[in-house]
């Protein structure tokens, strides 16, 4: 008798390539990858049904580094080859690795219509406000002012916040996170997993050629704790190194403002609570920047609905109980015809 | 005085039918005239006479075009006989106009002495300002060259359904059915399939349907009773000659679905169909839609990018994945192409050619997309592409690519285009049993897998779908490893690849029949080479010719890239060649650089198909030489 023995629990080098990592030495890449390499383990994830598809840019070297299905595309159209994958198997669990010119410049439109179909995958967009691979030259996100080669006097453009267009986009689950948060980030990516439907995370990313320390005024760790607000479901929006900042509704206003604990009259009641599902909340915790506001890490929005590959299966069932049965002579035959005798 | 009363009533007296061996009408009105659906129903009743006919709908860009104008003219033209047919016809031996600016438009294409039967009731002020006209030409002796019969259709169309209530605008939406019935008594076709059909569309409101029926039977009644001329009393067309079977008619569009359909089941694979509307294309996209219950999935895309990744993404996840488009479209998808080329993926790729250059004219015809499909792409990055003849021959095409695609793991790339896509002609219908089945066999075995090496014989590479344990690895865009598929900038692997990918499509040639001729001896003083839709005009030329004695020959090439193995020899046969294409020269080009051969060409960009004498013309020209 054969004994079939359980396989082993897949461990984090089970998702590593043995291909040489070409990225710069020090790039926040890095650290994403090994939080995906120790998250799949985690959420049960096996190889073979693992797919990674990718556009084109430093970040879109992703899939050759992980030991799974992955799919290297051309620029900015990972999202539309991602769809045509889902379309062909919706059993397969796929990740889209993008950047901040693949997804919102040269495959803005893309990224639009996969979040507004809410096709059943996680992107992964990789921000560091630059374009790295063609050496410098500022992207949609970099801040007006940026200096770059293609712009000696400062971009004169105004960047497009990447959440803010996700949830404009339709997006029922929109999520921050930051490189260098080992723990953080395993997390967001398993409950982006867990969504059905399109999960958009967008991830803050060191560049450390062309953009080092673009995000340091808020992810540095002296500064952090005061100028980044770690969202929880269900709990106070309450931040800083005491936890005496929090948010609330300026009252009057249909806005936010930073207050603390135990001046002028605030008390814990009056700080907001973290609801998930609320779209205009959403709204204003992904449009929150750095002076005036911390900034907003962790899931923003996660409010489920039904899959794109839900809606066309169902159809399928439909049609096949409705329709006129799958007979190709048949179909051919449908309609007017006549015979000529022999 | 209205005009129909100066015509005499039948006194009784029977007339026989005149024979006629085959005949052309074209009927044209305004494009909310519902000139197409008219059209559509003269070519089911007259196939069902047992006539052989081709069809062409010409119609504006514009949906609903400012009534009365000549850009908003819409025609349907067909071409029915006893013999075999193969174009919509040259000149056209009855117009049927329903407003002056159809007159106008259409009139170029009516022979000298042929019959114009013009609506007067449309013939008003107006819209005879709006067709440019200065007098009515009804009036001036300017038709004078035409058989005219002037009948006020409108008028008469509002007495016959005058019982059904219906508001003015809506009873004149019937004179296309009186116009109907009237061309039916004309050229002695049956009704019923036509009221049939009435019934049908109009399920939902009766009325109407009643209406439709009643004046298509009084423009058939007035054909029968009113002494319309002294010497026409109607045509006959006898049978023609037709192989046994059951037959139906069908368009490019029709046969082209329904062959992707038959070509994913013969390979047994399910359908994955993303597309992006466009003009002349996305007919296919509709009809697919309405086919899940054959496992097939369509997606309408945001753009024509997205349409072709996405089909890219099935193939990739083991789906046939099918896109299409039109001049245009193809033109965006040129670099996702080249991904599908160098990941090595089955795709095909439709091209309803259209005329260009840019948007061009998007309802009209042409030729031109060769050398995009053949060679529009970056880099060295060679497919298949095939050329469909005719609307039916849409469906063995589209099997045939299919087959390919996944035997040699290439982008096909389909070439048809405006005119026979939305042409029209009886289709002896094929037993799918009878086409041979070459299931796809995906690689499972995780033994000595590696993603590019190739199959010895067809130089493809093994097919391997995420969700098959054992075989996870990576494609992309980038230079691969010529076994491992790894990224790879080695510049003798990258000789290796681009010769590989080379061989693998010329090696095709060797999987397709030897190229023989469709007209004519295999050797001779003039071989006549076309592709694609010029087909019925070039056969029925070249056959016309041989039947005066003439040395011409007719060579029709399916397959465009790779070229049959052949063909240089069997060209080599002839003293000239002659290459009739709707484009400025492009097949020519093709012929000229790999044979060498000095072939002449036939060259027409008016977003018109060829006519039958326009290339026996330049037959004759080259034969005199």
């Amino acid at each position: 008798m054969n004994v079939v023995t359980p396989p082993d629990k897949l461990t984090p080098k089970d998702f590593a390539t043995d291909q040489e990592v070409r990225w710069c030495p020090g790039c926040g890449d890095y650290a994403i990858l090994k939080a995906m390499q120790r998250t799949l383990p985690d959420i049960g994830a096996t190889k073979e049904n693992t797919v990674f598809v990718s556009g084109i840019g430093c970040a879109a070297r992703f899939p050759y580094y992980m030991a799974t299905y992955g799919f290297h595309t051309i620029h900015g159209r990972a999202p539309a080859v991602a769809t045509g994958i889902k379309l062909a198997n919706p059993d397969l669990d796929v990740w889209v690795v993008t950047g901040d010119g693949d997804a919102l410049s040269i495959g803005g439109n893309h990224l639009l219509h996969v979040l507004r179909r809410n096709v059943n995958l996680q992107i992964l967009l990789f921000n560091n406000e630059i374009y790295g691979l063609t050496k410098g030259q500022y992207s949609p996100t970099s801040r007006a002012g940026t200096r770059s080669p293609s712009t000696p006097w400062g971009s004169i453009e105004t960047p497009v916040s990447a959440t803010a267009f996700a949830l404009g986009a339709g997006a029922r689950f929109v999520a921050r996170s930051v490189d260098t948060m080992q723990s953080h980030l395993p997390e967001v990516f398993k409950r982006a997993h867990e969504h059905i439907g399109a999960s958009f995370v967008e991830i803050f990313q060191n560049c450390i050629v062309y953009n080092d320390g673009v995000f340091s005024q808020f992810t540095a760790r002296d500064v952090a704790d005061d100028s980044e607000i770690l969202l929880e479901h269900g709990k106070p929006l309450i931040f800083g190194k005491e936890r005496t900042l929090g948010l609330r509704v300026k009252p009057g206003l249909f806005e936010l403002e930073v207050v603390t604990i135990g001046k002028d009259g605030v008390t814990e009641k009056d700080i907001l609570i973290h609801d998930e599902t609320n779209r205009g909340l959403a709204d204003m915790l992904a449009r929150m920047e750095q002076p005036t506001f911390p900034v907003a890490i962790g899931v923003i929005y996660c409010l489920p609905s039904p899959s794109y590959e839900d809606g066309v299966k169902a159809h399928m069932i439909e049609a096949k109980k409705l329709g006129a049965g799958n007979d190709i002579n048949a179909l051919l035959r449908r309609g007017h015809t006549w015979t000529i005798p022999g | 005085m209205p005009r129909q009363e100066t015509l005499k009533k039948n006194s009784g007296q029977v007339h026989p039918r005149q024979e006629l061996g085959s005949a052309v009408v074209r009927f044209a009105g305004d494009s909310g005239d519902g000139i197409q659906f008219t059209g559509s129903q003269f070519t089911q009743s007259t196939a069902m006479s047992g006539n052989d006919l081709a069809t062409f709908p010409d119609f504006p860009a514009e949906i609903r075009a400012p009534a009365g104008t000549i850009f908003g003219v819409s025609a349907f033209q067909i071409n029915f006989g006893a013999d075999v047919i193969k174009t919509s016809g040259d000149d056209c031996d009855m117009i049927v106009a329903l407003n002056p600016a159809a007159l106008k438009a259409e009139l170029p294409e009516l022979k000298k002495s042929g019959f114009i039967v013009a609506d007067t009731g449309a013939f008003t002020e107006r819209n005879l300002h709006k067709a440019h006209f200065k007098a009515n030409p009804l009036e001036d002796g300017s038709l004078s060259a035409y058989r005219l019969f002037e009948l006020d259709i409108s008028e008469m169309t509002l007495e016959a359904v005058k019982e059904f209530d219906l508001s003015k605008k809506g009873a004149l939406r019937c004179k296309n059915m009186w116009a109907l019935g009237f061309v039916y008594w004309m050229y002695d076709r049956n009704r019923q399939p036509t009221i049939d059909w009435l019934n049908q569309k109009f399920a939902n409101n009766p009325n109407v349907a009643a209406a439709n029926i009643k004046a298509l039977n009084a423009g058939h009644a007035f054909g029968e009773t009113a002494e319309i001329s002294h010497d026409v009393h109607g045509f006959s067309i006898g049978q023609a000659d037709i192989a046994p079977g059951e037959y139906r008619t069908v368009t490019g569009a029709e046969a082209l679905t329904w062959g992707l359909v038959a070509g994913a089941k013969l390979v047994d694979l399910k359908l994955t169909f993303c597309s992006y509307p466009i003009t002349p294309a996305t007919s296919i996209l509709h009809y697919l839609s309405n086919l899940m219950e054959f496992d097939v999935v369509t997606f309408q895309a945001e753009d024509e990018i997205a349409a072709i990744c996405s089909a890219i993404g099935a193939s990739y996840a083991g789906a046939l994945g099918v896109t299409s488009s039109s001049g245009p479209g193809i033109a965006l998808k040129g670099e996702a192409m080249g991904l599908a080329i160098t990941t090595e993926l089955p795709l095909i790729i439709i091209n309803s050619q259209r005329a260009g250059p840019s948007t061009g004219m998007p309802t009209k015809t042409e030729q031109s997309d060769l050398y995009q499909a053949v060679f529009g792409r970056n880099g060295d990055s060679p497919l298949v592409v095939l050329a469909a003849r005719s609307p039916s021959d849409c469906f063995d095409i589209a099997i045939e690519a299919i087959r390919l695609a996944t035997k040699y793991m290439t982008p096909v790339i389909i070439l048809t285009d405006a005119y026979i896509g939305n042409a029209a002609e009886p289709w002896l219908i094929p037993d799918v049993g009878e086409y041979q089945a070459t299931p796809v066999k995906f690689r499972t075995d995780p033994e000595g897998f590696k993603p590019f090496l190739r199959d010895e014989k067809t130089l493809a590479r093994p097919w391997a779908v995420p969700g098959t344990p054992g075989l996870e690895h990576r494609i992309g865009g980038l230079e691969k490893n010529a076994e491992t598929g790894h990224i790879s900038y080695d510049s003798e692997n990258h000789q290796r690849m681009t010769d590989a990918r080379a061989a693998k499509i010329n090696g095709i040639a060797d999987d397709l029949q030897p190229q023989t001729t469709d007209e004519g001896p295999e050797t001779g003083k003039l071989a006549v080479v076309g592709w694609g839709s010029t087909y019925g005009a070039i056969n029925r030329a070249v056959n016309a010719l041989r039947g005066e004695g003439l040395e011409v020959s007719h060579i029709h090439l399916r397959h465009i890239w790779p070229l049959p193995k052949n063909l240089g020899s069997l060209l080599s046969g002839f003293e000239n060649v002659l290459v009739p294409e709707m484009n400025t020269g492009q097949l020519i080009t093709l012929l000229r650089s790999e044979y060498l051969v000095d072939a002449q060409g036939l060259n027409k960009v008016s977003g018109q198909p060829f006519k039958i004498f326009e290339i026996e013309t330049a037959i004759r020209a080259q034969l005199e030489k």
